[in-house]
């Protein structure tokens, strides 16, 4: 028997409890008397307005990818700005060396997965159906993105962008390739990518990630790599 | 200049001296000092206790005494903070509220009056020694009292003032908490007392007597030799 | 005072006593301060960003009908199924029936203190399934048989020797004092956990009403496995968490990180916004979102305290405030603890049963001066006070107050109330610190200062007389 979903109980004490004002904040303080505010108010502050009061971007592309390197620096993320594919893909086979990769893996984005297929190792294809236990033995993920985030220095991803749910975010290693038309200033200008990009057929996943994988649970110590990827390389094509 | 000082009951009747050093200084700068007859208490511990009816009957009486006062200088920054912040809440819906609302701009705590009304920083005193300065929280947080009896005491001759850790911590006093509560109340007086032993200053001082009377209590129990003192008893001193 | 009460008392207590562990809290929250201060710093105007914030939650709040019906339609629209729950036990039915329709057995979880609210875990443990915690704090406190002691650091309570044993014992683990060794167990632990489990579910931090999303805040990204791996997805979540669009995300973002660890933002932001779209090869292939009002609605008409709903759950209030440093989050007894639990529970669970809460406070204001969305919590813990004893006052503290209101409208009487005190309080010194010491809760750990035989308003008389007397003279 279903349980039946109790919404229109719900909404109908919403109404009800919302027909009375509630107080208002300003000045850095609640005004209990609501007898003197008036019933038309102002909409609320956009992400134009917001942009003032974050901290400050600047507005050309060189500055802005200075500025993402410095926030990957302070993240344990390992950003590589490369003047081609080809160099990233010295760099990478360098580094699947140091790290002893065996397998990786990868999915349908001309520059992830050519800068995968280059490496030459068995590469798993989250194109097509795939077991999970299969990618969780993958040592290292090579995927697209849509964005670079300079004042955070975040990646963002989709579903669409990065092969999936999961190949970003189970095996220890996650290499982006980027490209400097992703880099944007801040959150909002990544949204506002995603939404030209996608809107109204949205990926069912986004995400925003920000570094390697950490945690301070343990007498707020931090620790890289709790359950993600323990490591984070970026490689900035140009 | 004519001021209206309110001297709290406690104040009143345990820490007169506390009183009496206003009334100096404030004569010392140029003031005439008068003392509205007939003055008891602001009502605030009814207020924090739930007891609104009880409060607003003695905040009543509280206007009745200042009704004709301009400009009043209140000795503790938790009763100033009562009656200005709070009474116009207390009042709020009943014909009282014009009053409460007209009385709160002429309200001051002392260290403010002198600093931010009058712009005095140096008020001819002079003490001997190193002193720590606490915070009451509700002269702070309430009334933005913060950099006024710093200034106040950094002008001192012959004064050295010490920032403790714990500065803007709360000493646990709260009123009827200090005693509804007691082993909250006196845990954290030790936290409190802990970070002024720490700075190794000869006296505490601070705008508000309650919290003077909980570490006080605090530190003769432990037999610290640690004075407590009012800013205003130090700026007393020539 | 009600059994509630008295427990809460104790255990606080018992917190208050323990030097070690105050010290050992205090310490963890003040390295926050300093981390939090920094990133704060980097801001342009965090102050215009709180107001910011507050006026963006006092649009979703006060209109949540509005917001919550496009929040569930265009979730639908996708392929969600929504349930709406007006009691923690229909949540739980619910998340039961979905897990035994589909023959659930093993569930992973992440982060959410709605499942703690409506005792999830135990009513899916009851029905045989297994159910593992994975973020870090809180599989910690799984293993230990505890509640979460902050809701954004379950396990802040705890030393490494402690994990250590607790690992040893529970996983047959290595002893080790590393924070890294320890992460790397439960790191282990759990990769088996994700791919074998059959459904996750996870909390949410915000709903986008605009694009129907869920958003989830996380850093270590057990809460991204949780979302992608099993076949089913349930997501819970009180009504209020909605933001009405996407770009308010930009704010809100980086304020609930700020506010909660001090990070600029935390490692993962992730939306989510339906099961499995046609054309993707991974994800859950059924997504449910339970939206639990629990009292939450009662909340809402108090207009007076609606702006507790605008909390994002950072918890920063916690960390900042003196009362939660020194009992510890256990003393709550209740999921939510801090400052913004004792405003809310006394309504989610009772005025009369919880009022204490909002009593054991000194009204410091550090809570109020903190939270990132400008919530006057610490007055909300007046109004509580009052709401209570307006509605049951004690009789003893009524009589109290109304003889203290009758004297302080005397001043004749007050000012013989006070010589009486002065004359008499000597006496004071044979009762002190016995049980008969009616001011026992204060000489227990202090000294109390004997008023003064000359009040100031004595002084004050005497002044103006001998001004007057001079003046007359001259």
């Amino acid at each position: 028997m279903a349980i039946p979903d109790q919404r229109e109980t719900v909404f109908a004490r919403i109404r009800e409890a919302l027909r009375q004002p509630a107080p208002r904040r300003h000045d850095g303080h609640v005004d209990y008397d609501v007898s003197g505010h008036s019933d038309v108010t102002e909409p609320p502050p956009a992400s134009d307005a917001f942009r003032a009061w974050l901290p400050p971007v600047g507005p050309g592309l060189d500055e802005q990818i200075v500025l993402f390197a410095q926030n990957a620096a302070q993240l344990k993320a390992d950003f590589r700005p490369v003047a081609s594919l080809d160099e990233a893909a010295r760099q990478l086979a360098a580094l699947a060396g140091e790290n002893g990769w065996k397998r990786i893996a990868s999915h349908r984005h001309p520059d992830a997965l050519g800068l995968a297929e280059k490496l030459g190792l068995n590469c798993l294809r989250t194109d097509s159906s795939f077991a999970a236990a299969d990618l969780e033995s993958c040592d290292a993920a090579v995927t697209g993105c849509d964005a670079l985030v300079a004042q955070t220095g975040s990646v963002l991803v989709t579903s669409v962008s990065a092969g999936g749910r999961a190949l970003s975010v189970l095996p220890p290693h996650h290499v982006v390739v980027a490209r400097r038309s992703h880099v944007v200033p801040d959150l909002a200008s990544a949204l506002h990518v995603v939404r030209k990009l996608y809107a109204p057929h949205w990926p069912s996943f986004l995400s925003f990630i920000t570094g390697p994988s950490r945690t301070g649970d343990i007498e707020r110590i931090l620790v890289l790599g709790a359950h993600g990827p323990k490591k984070l390389t970026i490689f900035l094509l140009p | 200049m004519k001021v209206s000082l309110f001297i709290p009951c406690f104040i009143d009747q345990i820490y007169p001296h506390v009183g009496m050093s206003i009334v100096k200084v404030l004569e010392r700068v140029g003031c005439e000092v008068d003392y509205p007859e007939g003055q008891t208490c602001c009502g605030q511990p009814a207020f924090n206790s739930g007891y609104w009816d009880e409060a607003r009957s003695v905040a009543e009486h509280a206007l009745d005494v200042f009704a004709g006062s301009d400009v009043i200088v209140s000795a503790s920054g938790s009763c100033g903070a009562m009656m200005k912040v709070f009474y116009p809440e207390l009042f709020k819906e009943t014909t009282r509220h014009f009053e409460a609302l007209k009385l709160a701009p002429k309200i001051y705590e002392f260290s403010d009056f002198l600093v931010t009304r009058l712009g005095l920083s140096d008020v001819g005193a002079r003490f001997e020694g190193s002193v720590t300065f606490h915070d009451g929280c509700h002269g702070l947080r309430e009334l933005g009292i913060e950099s006024q009896p710093r200034k106040l005491l950094q002008h001192v001759k012959g004064l050295t003032l010490v920032e403790m850790k714990e500065a803007k911590t709360c000493c646990g006093f709260g009123g009827t908490f200090a005693v509804k509560f007691p082993t909250i109340s006196t845990a954290m007086g030790e936290v409190k007392c802990a970070s002024l032993l720490e700075t190794g200053a000869a006296v505490v001082v601070s705008n508000d007597s309650s919290c003077l009377m909980q570490i006080q209590g605090m530190l003769q129990r432990q037999g610290k030799p640690v004075r407590c003192l009012h800013l205003a008893e130090i700026l007393a001193q020539t | 005072m009600n059994a509630i009460a008295k427990d809460f008392k104790q255990a606080a207590a018992q917190v208050a006593s323990n030097g070690k562990l105050r010290a050992f809290m205090r310490r963890a929250l003040s390295g926050y301060e300093v981390t939090r201060e920094t990133t704060r710093r980097k801001y342009q105007n965090w102050s215009e960003a709180r107001q910011a914030a507050s006026e963006i939650k006092w649009d979703a709040v006060n209109h949540l009908d509005k917001y919550l019906q496009e929040f569930i339609a265009k979730l639908e629209a996708r392929g969600t199924r929504v349930f709406v729950a007006s009691e923690g036990a229909q949540a739980r039915d619910y998340i039961l029936q979905v897990a035994k329709e589909n023959g659930v057995r093993s569930i992973i979880k992440s982060k959410s203190m709605t499942t703690e609210e409506i005792h999830l875990n135990a009513a899916l443990e009851k029905e045989g399934h297994s159910v593992f915690e994975s973020d870090l704090g809180e599989y910690i406190v799984q293993l230990r048989h505890e509640a979460p002691y902050h809701f954004v650091f379950p396990a802040m309570h705890l030393t490494r020797e402690q994990i250590s044993d607790l690992f040893q014992k529970e996983l047959g683990s290595e002893p080790t004092n590393d924070p890294e060794e320890l992460t790397m167990i439960a790191r282990r632990v759990m990769r088996q956990k994700y791919i074998e489990a059959d459904m996750g579910i996870s909390g949410a931090n915000f709903a986008i009403a605009e694009t129907g999303m869920i958003s989830i805040t996380e850093n270590e990204g057990n809460a991204r496995l949780t979302c992608a791996l099993p076949k089913i997805h349930v997501a819970i979540m009180g009504i209020e968490k909605v933001l009405p669009k996407l770009d308010d995300l930009a704010l809100f973002l980086p304020m609930l990180a700020t506010a909660g660890t001090g990070q600029a933002l935390t490692c993962y932001n992730s939306l989510y916004g339906g099961p499995r779209q046609p054309g993707e090869i991974d994800g859950p292939e059924q997504f449910h979102v339970v939206l639990l009002d629990n009292r939450r609605t009662e909340l809402l008409a108090d207009a007076e305290q609606r702006d507790s709903l605008h909390c994002i759950r950072c918890g920063a209030c916690l960390n900042v405030c003196p009362i939660f440093k020194n009992i510890g989050g256990h003393s709550y007894g209740t999921t939510y603890q801090g400052p913004i639990g004792s405003v809310i529970t006394p309504h989610l669970r009772g005025l009369q049963n919880w009022k204490h809460l909002s009593s054991a406070s000194s009204l410091c204001g550090a809570c109020t001066e903190t939270c990132p969305v400008g919530i006057d919590l610490h007055h909300h813990l007046l109004h509580n006070r009052r709401n209570a004893m307006n509605e049951k006052p004690l009789w003893w503290e009524k009589v109290l107050y109304t003889g203290f209101a009758f004297l302080m409208r005397r001043p004749g009487l007050y000012r013989i109330a006070g010589k009486l005190g002065a004359i008499f309080f000597p006496l004071h010194q044979l009762v002190n610190g016995t049980r008969l010491d009616p001011l026992r809760n204060w000489t227990r750990t202090r000294e109390f200062p004997a008023p003064s035989r000359e009040s100031f308003g004595d002084y004050w008389r005497k002044k103006k007389s001998r001004e007057e007397a001079n003046h007359g003279h001259s």
